[in-house]
């Protein structure tokens, strides 16, 4: 069996970000970048999968600028085998992505495909759905456990009412969430093996396909900040200043 | 068993001294056709996240690395266009100083605005083109050390122990890593080069190191209010004559500026709060008329080993070498330590290439190096500035400004006399008892603010499950000593508010809490507790500030 695993190259969760000075977009000028978290998890959950010889390969495909090769690598250095990425400055929308993963699924005869839910950058959750509407695959999203035999899925999904296991047929597509797995560390050794391990990098244009955006991102803001608070001593005071000073009462 | 791996050279820390090693050793390594294997691992979650400077950088060590650095694309964009100077009387007036008045080590015609952590990703850039391999995220967490008391390496922080000491789910035990050379450049009190100081006794022979604290932050300013390549110092208000230190504001590239204060932690009395007197600074008109309008981007603080050479420990031991700021080669009369820190580098590895060349065992220690710092313009730089810092702790700001002013212009660092400065800083706190309380204004949230919202644009953050990497003593000395006597200065001087006295609810006693997940990487806590009873060690790779151009 055959696994894609696919990864994106995001602003590190853990860093502020702000918009630009036209507020055209966000500053990432020198942004710390990381592996969208989720795709990680897809990561791990591949490699356990070939670890317990269910899967003979997995191969991780990314979308995105030449630095992509970064969280591709990183991919291998958790114990994927060979890495594509699909180069482009451009911003892809979920459906643009989709349409070129299913080129590439086609090309590698891939027969589960791993992603994030979403990308925590910015949080679309679309890219799963329309890559199995694409393939007419079935779909399972918000995977927190997968187990794999007999060319069927069984996920257990984490739905608003609590946990729904369903059964795919093989080919499908899987989107992991936070509870699927924790993600290991890459070891010193398997950084540098990483190195060596084939990447291949295909421009976009290869792929003849229509990308153009359907939206226009009109403006960037900040969230607004909210007011510091006041500790007041007694309920008497907090009365008097909704009385007087906020004038609400 | 750890596992292991081997290296020619292993270099501890991706700074502007470890990555300048890098890659010299490589350039000598392809000039000579000889091949070698070269490490590099950095504790922050990639090369630059750590790196906290001002900064105004003097290009004479890159020259000697890449002369080419102008084409290679250097981060290098803000050519320095003018100084000034000002005296600061009070919150309201300042001074400027006429430029013949100004010590000559204080001019930067022909240098360049830059942010340190920008020139260490590029440096680190070139270091793995010339092959070497750059690995952050793995901090340096032990010292490895042979059968005759020789350095053979470093031991890797382990991943993935919970705060118990327990291991989790993704568990990963650090690595031994061998080198016939380790190199040190951990940056102002390593955490491993204080344990190398310790166990070679290598400051046996000169004085005590003394440190400063800087704070820095970087805003975006008016592009009305900007001009490129301005540098401005300013030297009193709001420090008192008893706190010696000063303030700066670069005006670097796309409408930032860098605004903040280096305060040397000689100071005396306990109620001091390096953060509060750079917020309070900042409403002095010469920083606030720059400020006003713009938004502030990103907060952080670092240690500076400013002792020069007096205080330079002896740099190698067997098996390696200390350098830049992990030693204390910063030139403390320019405050700049980059382009001093990168020749130690530069110094390092054509020492140890020598070496290696000629199969040298590791028993036999680097003197070479020592030879050939001597000889050298860092040895020359850090000689002529030697008396600037004892002179200003000697006879204070004003009486040490003018004979710095005579040394440097008159001189040149050359009067035959060498002033020294013994006691360490964290003996120089009063007893709160005999201080008065320093009352400081409440932030206004649009050019001060509250310490939390400033770590938080400093972006670190660590793994929440893990060892507290603050480690005491005692647990209650910081209760009976640090409170009782020096009123908690810990919770003053940590830039980041990690030390709280608070109330334990049990018995209505004062406890010390320790917020470590906020802590900076600054070291000052190591530094400056007058008990010596806080260690700082490294926490889980990964962790720390992120900082963007810092
Ligand atoms: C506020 C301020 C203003 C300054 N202004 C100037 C200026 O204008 N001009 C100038 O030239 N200099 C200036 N300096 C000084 C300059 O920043 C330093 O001298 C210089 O950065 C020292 O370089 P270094 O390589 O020795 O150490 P650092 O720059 O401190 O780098 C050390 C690196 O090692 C890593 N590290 C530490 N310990 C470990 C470990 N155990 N394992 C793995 N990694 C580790 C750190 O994360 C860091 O990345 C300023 C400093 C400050 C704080
Ligand atoms: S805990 Fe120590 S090292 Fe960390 S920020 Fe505070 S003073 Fe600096």
């Amino acid at each position: 069996m055959k696994i894609l695993i696919m990864v994106k190259r995001v602003t590190d969760p853990n860093v502020t970000i702000r918009p630009n000075m036209d507020s055209s977009n966000v500053d990432l000028t020198n942004v710390k970048m990381a592996m969208n978290p989720f795709c990680e998890i897809a990561t791990e959950e591949a490699i356990r999968l070939k670890e317990a010889g269910i899967a003979s390969e997995v191969i991780v495909l990314s979308i995105g600028d030449k630095q992509s090769q970064d969280q591709i690598r990183t991919s291998l250095a958790m114990g994927a085998d060979r890495g594509i990425l699909i180069e482009t400055d451009a911003t892809l929308e979920p459906l643009n992505i989709a349409k070129l993963a299913a080129k590439v699924i086609e090309e590698e005869e891939i027969d589960l495909v791993l992603l994030g839910k979403q990308s925590s950058d910015k949080d679309n959750n679309q890219t799963g759905q329309m890559l199995a509407a694409i393939k007419d695959w079935g779909q399972a999203t918000f995977a927190s456990k997968l187990y794999i035999s007999n060319e069927k899925a069984t996920v257990t999904r984490e739905v608003d009412t609590g946990l729904q296991t369903i059964e795919l047929t093989l080919p499908a597509i899987v989107t992991c969430d936070l509870r699927l797995n924790t993600p290991r560390f890459a070891s010193l050794p398997n950084i540098m093996k990483a190195k060596r391990k084939p990447l291949v990098i295909k421009p976009i244009e290869e792929f003849g396909l229509d990308l153009t955006p359907r939206f226009k991102m009109l403006n960037v803001e900040s969230p607004q900040v909210r007011e510091a608070g006041d500790i007041l001593g007694s309920v008497d005071e907090l009365l008097e200043k909704l009385k007087t000073t906020e004038g609400v009462l | 068993m750890r596992e292991s791996m081997e290296f020619d050279v292993v270099i501890v820390g991706a700074g502007p001294a470890g990555l300048s090693t890098a890659c010299r050793l490589m350039q000598q390594s392809q000039k000579e056709e000889r091949e070698l294997t070269v490490c590099v691992i950095e504790k922050g979650s990639e090369v630059g996240a750590h790196i906290f400077s001002g900064a105004v950088f003097e290009t004479r060590a890159l020259d000697e690395i890449f002369p080419d650095w102008k084409e290679r694309g250097a981060p290098l964009n803000t050519p320095v266009t003018s100084d000034e100077i000002y005296l600061l009387k009070n919150a309201e007036k300042a001074q400027k100083l006429p430029n013949s008045l100004v010590p000559k080590t204080m001019h930067n015609e022909g240098n360049y605005i830059i942010s340190v952590g920008n020139l260490c990703r590029w440096l680190a850039e070139q270091a793995e083109e010339l092959g070497v391999e750059v690995f952050p995220g793995f901090p340096a967490a032990e010292i490895l050390y042979g059968d005759d008391g020789e350095v053979k390496g470093v031991i890797t922080g382990d991943m993935g122990i919970d705060a118990k000491g327990e291991q989790k789910a993704d568990y990963m035990p650090g690595m031994e890593l061998h080198g016939k050379y380790t190199i040190f450049s951990e940056g102002c009190r390593g955490h491993l080069g204080k344990q190398l100081i310790n166990k070679y006794q290598l400051d046996s022979e000169s004085d005590t190191q003394h440190y400063g604290i800087g704070l820095k932050e970087l805003w975006e300013i008016e592009p009305s209010k900007h001009k490129p390549g301005l540098v401005v110092h300013g030297a009193g208000w709001p420090l008192t004559k008893e706190t010696s230190g000063g303030s700066f504001l670069y005006h670097a590239e796309n409408n930032q500026v860098m605004v903040g204060i280096v305060i040397d932690l000689s100071y005396s009395n306990p109620f001091i709060s390096p953060f509060d007197e750079l917020q309070r600074m900042k409403h002095h008109p010469i920083f606030k008329d720059t400020l006003e309008g713009g938004t502030r981007i990103s907060y952080g603080a670092r240690a500076i080993a400013k002792g020069g050479l007096n205080s330079l420990p002896k740099m190698h031991f067997p098996g390696g070498l200390l350098i830049g700021c992990d030693a204390g080669t910063l030139n403390f009369a320019k405050i700049k330590g980059t382009h001093t820190a990168m020749k130690s580098g530069i110094l390092a590895a054509e020492s140890i290439f020598t070496a290696i060349s000629s199969e040298i065992t590791v028993s036999n220690e680097l003197s070479s190096f020592t030879e050939a710092f001597k000889t050298s313009w860092l040895h020359e730089e850090l000689h002529q500035t030697r008396n600037f810092g004892p002179a200003m702790h000697k006879f204070g700001t004003y009486m040490g400004g003018a004979f710095n002013y005579l040394d440097q212009n008159w001189f040149k660092g050359k009067l035959p006399f060498t002033l020294h400065d013994t006691k360490p800083d964290h003996e120089q706190l009063k007893p709160a008892a005999e201080c008065t309380d320093i009352a400081y204004p409440k932030p206004d949230n649009k050019i001060s603010f509250d310490k939390l919202s400033s770590v938080f644009i400093s972006n670190t953050n660590h793994e929440e499950d893990q060892p507290c990497h603050l480690k005491l003593k005692s647990e209650v000395i910081p209760v009976e000593k640090n409170l009782a006597l020096f009123a908690g200065p810990e919770a003053r001087f940590c830039p980041a508010g990690v030390y709280e006295f608070v109330e334990n609810p049990e018995n209505q006693q004062q406890q010390l809490q320790i917020n470590a997940q906020n802590c900076l990487h600054c070291k000052t806590c190591d530094i400056k507790d007058p008990t010596q009873n806080i260690t700082w060690q490294v926490p889980e790779g990964l962790g720390g500030p992120s900082y963007p151009n810092m």
